[in-house]
């Protein structure tokens, strides 16, 4: 049994330094464009062999054309465009209250025991109910408005924003406020140059998850009576069995979520940065 | 005048519905511009005698005064250096050190006046704008002193400043600290675990309990130095000699006797309750 140890350890101990090593940006890009290739590869084989029937699985160059053509051609009463960019302004009205009632929450419950004991437990038990059990009553309350498909965004977006403010909030270092307090600071010097600074990584690392989750919860809300949307443009292309429609929303979804959270990326990246914690 | 006056001092701690006493009747005067070393077994209280000079923690019992006057809370006349240096990671060398005197509304070129000062006296040159992180342990708490030092403090509390480096720069940073308080010299209030350093440093060595911390003993080590001319030496100079090595075992074996003795329960509780209600690990609101 021995030998075995001695083999394995070798290899692990290997693979954990070809880890460390990371990869030059030339070798990154290839193995992305291989694992893009190997999927797509799949699934055209799948659709010249036949083995699934087209109105199962379209093939990707008939998605592809579908893209496009929904570029164009109104589908659902509009063109593709016009159905992302509504369901974008709906998630950014659900996500922005989110993050304008979740925030401050959060952080004042990582200040203020008392608040954190009196929010914790019912918070603890919402945070598990998905958005999309919001569904009925948000129609029940707000009809077919615009607020019930804020609610689900809502409902999505909102525990992240509340948990990352209130852990950032929790974990701000009690000896860099005591250091600000004797070398004179006063309130508004410790809350914008001490609390806040120490709070940002995880708030921002926060607003990231948030975003993500507030939009995934957008097909959810959108199956909600409304007449715009990529949820909306999903569910109508279901009941005509245009599977090809289907994958162009779902694919508008995952190039929306793709390019958020780049963004935010950028932002949560330069924020460690300029706080010195790379 | 700025001495450090500790009058019958007890500081009780709640632990759930549980007390602990880690100071009780604490008696201690520090004299302007003394050097005064705490050494003692950890958790004895000697973090909470420095925190309640600081104002950032309170007596149950008993008076902290401060240049005669009661401590009512953090002032301009006491500075504090912490053992894990306590910078601020999201500012520059050079802003952590300005920040006491933006706080005060120091204007901007007095400010960089007095910083630049301090960057050359402590060495800090061509760090200026690394961030903390950047920075060696020993080039960390350098910008520690100075974010202290720059507000022209009475006195100066030292919560085992150089316990986090390693042990080449302990002894420069010793060195360096003897250089500046002769420099202008401070009430000075210093922890520290090394029997070594509160000799080479301190004028008095005040060796403390078991909690709830009582003076055991007080080392004269001021007459020690004038007497056997260590002014102005190196440390090597001066561990080398017969009276520097007395004073150090003294210390250790008053340590060792309160190390070896069980530790006298607090109200139902073992020493090492008391250990772990030390202040900095207390939950508190930032209200």
């Amino acid at each position: 049994m021995a030998a075995v140890n001695v083999q394995t350890t070798p290899t692990a101990s290997r693979a954990l330094a070809a880890r460390d090593q990371g990869l030059r940006p030339g070798e990154q890009l290839l193995l992305g464009m291989a694992g893009l290739g190997v999927f797509f590869g799949l699934w055209s084989l799948l659709a010249v062999l036949g083995w699934v029937p087209a109105r199962f699985l379209p093939a990707p160059w008939s998605v592809a054309q579908t893209f496009v053509a929904l570029l164009q051609e109104p589908f659902a009463g509009h063109v593709l465009p016009t159905h992302v960019a509504s369901s974008i302004g709906r998630f950014l009205l659900g996500w922005a209250l989110a993050v304008a009632v979740g925030v401050p929450l959060g952080l004042l419950m990582g200040w203020f025991r008392w608040l954190d004991e009196i929010v914790s437990p019912l918070f603890d038990a919402l945070r598990f109910i998905p958005p999309i059990a919001w569904v009925p009553f948000a129609v029940l309350w707000f009809g077919t408005g615009p607020l019930g498909p804020t609610l689900v965004i809502f409902a999505g977006a909102f525990p992240p924003c509340v948990i990352n403010a209130y852990r950032g909030a929790r974990l701000a270092d009690r000896r860099l406020v005591e250091a600000a307090l004797t070398l004179g600071a006063r309130p508004r010097h410790i809350l914008l140059e001490v609390l806040l600074p120490a709070c940002l990584p995880s708030l921002v690392a926060g607003l990231r998850i948030s975003a993500g989750l507030g939009w995934q919860s957008l097909v959810g809300a959108e199956l909600i009576i409304v007449s715009s949307g990529v949820g909306y443009l999903i569910v109508q292309a279901q009941s005509n069995l245009a599977t090809a429609v289907v994958l162009s929303g779902m694919i508008a979804i995952g190039l929306v979520g793709f390019v958020l959270d780049t963004i935010l990326r950028g932002v949560e990246r330069r924020v460690v940065r300029g706080w010195g914690r790379t | 005048m700025s001495g450090i006056v500790y009058q019958g001092v007890s500081r009780e701690f709640r632990r759930g519905n549980r007390s602990i006493r880690v100071l009780d009747d604490f008696n201690l005067e520090v004299a302007d511009r003394e050097f005064v070393a705490l050494v003692g077994p950890s958790g004895c209280g000697k973090t909470t005698l420095l925190r309640l000079a600081a104002g950032l923690d309170f007596p149950t019992g008993g008076r902290v005064l401060v240049g005669g006057r009661p401590v009512s809370g953090p002032g301009p006349d006491r500075a504090v250096v912490f053992q894990q240096f306590a910078l601020f990671p999201w500012k520059t060398a050079r802003e952590n050190i300005a920040f006491g005197l933006r706080c005060r509304g120091v204007p901007a070129a007095e400010r960089e006046r007095r910083v630049a000062h301090y960057l050359k006296l402590m060495g800090l040159e061509g760090a200026e704008d690394a961030y903390p992180h950047q920075l060696s342990g020993g080039m960390q708490q350098r910008v520690a002193i100075a974010r202290s030092y720059i507000l022209d403090p009475d006195v100066l509390l030292m919560d085992e400043p150089f316990g986090a480096l390693d042990a080449q720069t302990r002894i420069l940073m010793q060195e360096e600290l003897i250089k500046l308080s002769r420099v202008n010299p401070r009430t000075v209030l210093f922890i520290t675990h090394s029997a070594d350093e509160a000799v080479y440093l301190a004028d008095r060595v005040v060796v403390l309990s078991q909690p709830p911390a009582r003076i055991k003993a007080i080392i004269d080590v001021k007459s020690v130095r004038q007497r056997e001319g260590w002014e102005g030496q190196p440390i090597e100079a001066v561990m080398d000699t017969e009276a520097f090595n007395h004073c150090r075992t003294q210390i250790w074996r008053l340590l060792r006797e309160q190390l070896e003795q069980p530790a006298v329960p607090v109200d139902g509780q073992s020493s090492s309750r008391a250990e772990e209600a030390a202040p900095l690990s207390k939950e508190v609101d930032y209200a």
